[in-house]
């Protein structure tokens, strides 16, 4: 099983979330994610001050397997792409929680981050996709 | 002799273990108000002796007309050696190389192939080719759209000096993905966009198409027009001639930061006229901007034991793996048209191809100025060209068109339909094939006939 950090939210098309201190957002994808996808080659992250609804697709990571989008969380603006996945994919296989970030999000409504999964939450659903 | 593999008993063996008594019921998923199952025009069947006496005379129809007509297909030479050595085995399919280990020579040339229009281009990638040029300027516009990260704008500014079918074929293929094509009208004296005429505030667009030479041969004012679409966030899709690109400035060069996407026809480059293809379509672009390009991209590697090689590269982008959000739904290319214009560039050489586009401009002004020494013929308009000009005539085209095709003579297009205001108006085009003999007899029909009206 892999890492799931009992302080972040996720969502069911495995992005974690994390709420800071000044209010933003911080997403990337789970660690059981990147585990799926397999090597990275390369990470399309979004443009700063675009305009981002929930569930909207906004980046993409490619591995040598696939390419699969990376959806927004919450309702909200992209303030910030984590360019140095631009030169290092590989941040995303070796730190997915960390230095393995993809978007910074100034969300519109912090609650909404209420309706995000817990670890447990998290950890029953891919449970339930093994099965 | 049986050409196709299966036997009757191979195809028995084969639905017994699918489950299913013929052929036919594999089909059945498709819903019968979908089908057309009853071809009446298509014989069901013809003797090859049937058959290859209908071509015969169907070709006769075409006969062996003197041409001046260009308007998007060029008569080039093409040296003997470009077909000879395309139609062997070896090169004869058409479909996509999956399995690097078994065509490696295949993926070579494609490789070669994109090396040399990369290179023609200025631009840093190239695709293995995509079914024309009109469908390739399409997916052109469909890659801005998604490609520009600055505008979510969906407006491509599609000026008027664009070949008209490739304008229709364009607007077939992304209208129905919301995407809004705004005319851009041009100079009626010199035949291209004037600058001075862009929008001051055009708002948010994704791309501007710069046609280079356009449809009338002229060339537009190609830095002016990068620039601007640049200063306002969008990207630039140049639309060219691959045999002009041998002598003006390439895509990649054109103002201070060079068009994002070149495509265009690749029928100049070894492929014969004929009346609806097999052509092919080139696409390159600026390597920042690769993954959102159609089409399948040829890369050189190295295997295991360190021994260069070649594969298709960059598939993450493609429809068998990325389904309904791959970049196009481009899979089989062109492989065979590629394939010959890699060897007729090979053949011609820088040099070679530098002195076809020399040759074919030079035959151009000789034409025109016979042409236009005739009374009642006129050139249209006053900016330089390549090898296409347009001219006027003072009696009705369809007439002079009707008299000098039964001269055997393809004087050119006739541009009234396409664009009203060019009213007894023809764009006539002299390549390297036209010789000076060619040119005089078109000038004495034209005189004679001219005279008559």
């Amino acid at each position: 099983m892999s890492e799931i950090p009992v302080e972040l939210k996720y969502t069911k098309s495995h992005e974690w979330v994390r709420h800071e201190d000044d209010g933003s957002v911080v997403v990337g994808i789970t660690a059981h994610a990147q585990d799926l996808l397999g090597d990275m080659v390369y990470v399309e992250v979004p443009e700063p001050e675009t305009k981002a609804s929930a569930e909207e697709a906004v980046a993409v990571v490619e591995s040598v397997k696939a390419a699969s989008d990376v959806y927004c969380p919450v309702n909200g603006e992209i303030t910030e792409g984590n360019e140095a996945l631009a030169d290092a994919p590989e941040l995303v296989n070796n730190d997915p929680f960390g230095e393995g970030w993809i978007m910074r999000i100034k969300p519109d409504d912090v609650s909404e981050l209420e309706q995000l999964m817990d670890a447990d939450s998290y950890a029953a659903m891919i449970a339930e996709e093994a099965h | 002799m049986p050409f196709i593999p299966h036997t009757p008993e191979d195809e028995k063996q084969m639905l017994d273990a699918i489950g299913v008594d013929s052929i036919e019921q594999l089909f059945d998923e498709i819903p019968a108000n979908l089908r057309n199952d009853k071809l009446e025009v298509v014989p069901t069947h013809a003797s090859e002796m049937e058959i290859s006496r209908l071509m015969h005379q169907r070709s006769e129809q075409d006969g062996q007309p003197l041409c001046f007509l260009g308007a998007g297909a060029y008569e080039h030479h093409i040296p003997s050696a470009v077909w000879q050595l395309t139609t062997r085995g070896e090169f004869y399919t058409a479909y996509t190389p999956y399995q690097a280990e078994a065509s490696q020579g295949s993926l070579q040339v494609v490789y070669e192939f994109q090396t040399m229009m990369a290179n023609l281009n200025a631009l840093d990638v190239s695709n293995a080719s995509l079914y024309d040029g009109a469908s390739a300027l399409a997916e052109a516009v469909l890659m801005a759209v998604r490609a520009n990260r600055k505008s979510k704008s969906k407006i491509i500014y599609m000026p008027r000096t664009v070949h008209p079918h490739y304008r229709k074929t364009v607007e077939a293929i992304v209208t129905n993905q919301g995407i809004t094509l705004e005319l851009l009208d041009y100079d009626r004296s010199t035949g291209v966009i004037d600058p001075d005429s862009l929008p001051e505030a055009p708002g948010d667009f994704a791309a501007l198409v710069i046609p280079q030479p356009n449809f009338f041969g002229v060339l537009e004012e190609v830095d002016t027009l990068t620039d601007w679409a640049h200063e306002h966030k969008a990207l630039v899709i140049g639309v060219v001639n691959p045999i002009a690109l041998a002598i003006l400035k390439p895509p990649g060069e054109w103002g201070t930061d060079g068009a994002d996407i070149a495509c265009g026809e690749g029928q100049p480059l070894g492929i014969p006229l004929a009346s609806g293809g097999p052509y092919y379509g080139f696409m390159c672009c600026k390597q920042a901007i690769v993954r959102q390009m159609p089409g399948r991209i040829i890369g050189r590697t190295v295997d295991l034991d360190g021994k260069p090689g070649f594969t298709l590269t960059l598939q993450a982008r493609e429809q068998h793996i990325r389904r309904s959000k791959a970049t196009s739904n481009i899979c089989t290319n062109q492989g065979l048209m590629v394939t010959a214009s890699t060897i007729h560039m090979a053949l011609l050489g820088a040099e070679g191809l530098e002195r076809v586009a020399l040759n074919s401009h030079a035959n151009n002004r000789k034409l025109i100025e016979k042409l236009t020494a005739l009374d009642g013929v006129d050139e249209v308009f006053s900016h330089p060209v390549f090898h296409e000009s347009v001219i006027k005539l003072s009696a009705p085209l369809s007439d002079i068109m009707r008299a000098l095709h039964a001269e055997n003579l393809l004087p050119g297009y006739s541009l009234q339909e396409d664009y009203p205001e060019l009213e007894n108006c023809l764009l006539v085009c002299a390549t390297e094939t036209r010789t000076e003999e060619d040119i005089d007899t078109y000038v004495d029909h034209l005189q004679r006939i001219l005279g008559k009206a």
